[in-house]
């Protein structure tokens, strides 16, 4: 399986990542993609509040290893031919793109379904945190939310 | 030697981001409990969930430690 895993400060092009990830090989029918942006407002507890910028931190070389298990896990469940996943780390402006996950099959319900479990993995076992900018300047760490170890769960039980 | 690395909230508010113990208790799970017992915010820090990697793979309470180990504490991730 081709596999592109990247943790980096630079933003990144879909359709450019699209193109490097089924070029060559003819045996691809289904590329699913997920993109994250930055979004400009957020649910913590009972305050719901616009945030200026988001900052990622991450725990340099545990989270590669961490996304290369992550993509092999997908791999042993579905017949994959290529998975990208690109996380952005730094400081983030609203509506930038965080994260991309793309994954390539014969048919689409590998494709689906690899691309959402990749995914929901991710939210879960990746170290990355985040850190809102409120516009009054202040700043808080984002917390986990039980809806995301839900979603993670599922894949296990299955 | 042993080096523990400290991520996000939890190193905000220990303060600390990084420090080598000469000398470290058998598992993870007791240098948890003695971090834990330094006090002051450390206490309160290590009373929430927090989650643990020994050489950067995610790892439970009775994993040994030996020399050369590099132990990271964080709290849950939330990337993403």
């Amino acid at each position: 399986m081709k596999t592109r895993i990247a943790v980096q400060t630079e933003p990144f092009d879909l359709a450019e990542e699209t193109a490097r990830l089924s070029a060559g090989d003819v045996t691809i029918g289904a590329v699913a993609s997920f993109l994250g942006l930055v979004r400009g407002h957020n649910r913590v507890g009972e305050d719901d509040a616009d945030i200026a910028t988001l900052t990622l931190e991450h725990y340099p070389g545990m989270t590669e290893k961490a996304l290369h298990r992550i993509v092999d896990a997908a791999a042993e469940r579905w017949p994959l031919q290529a998975v990208t996943v690109i996380h952005r780390v730094g400081e983030l402006r609203l509506g930038e793109p965080i994260v991309l996950v793309l994954t390539a099959s014969a048919h689409r319900q590998a494709a689906f379904d690899a691309c959402q479990f990749i995914m929901d993995i991710l939210k879960t076992e990746a170290p990355f945190w985040k850190k809102e900018r409120l516009p009054d300047g202040g700043e808080r760490w984002v917390d986990a939310r039980e809806s995301d170890s839900e979603a993670a769960a599922r894949w296990l039980r299955d | 030697m042993i080096r523990v690395l400290y991520f996000a909230r939890l190193r905000d508010r220990l303060g600390v981001a990084e420090e080598q113990l000469e000398t470290f208790p058998p598992t993870l799970g007791a240098l948890r409990e003695q971090l834990a017992a330094r006090g002051g915010d450390w206490g309160e820090a290590f009373s929430d969930r927090v989650l643990m990697a020994v050489n950067q793979e995610m790892a439970g309470p009775e994993t040994p430690l030996a020399d050369g180990d590099e132990v990271g504490f964080f709290p849950p991730v939330t990337g993403g």
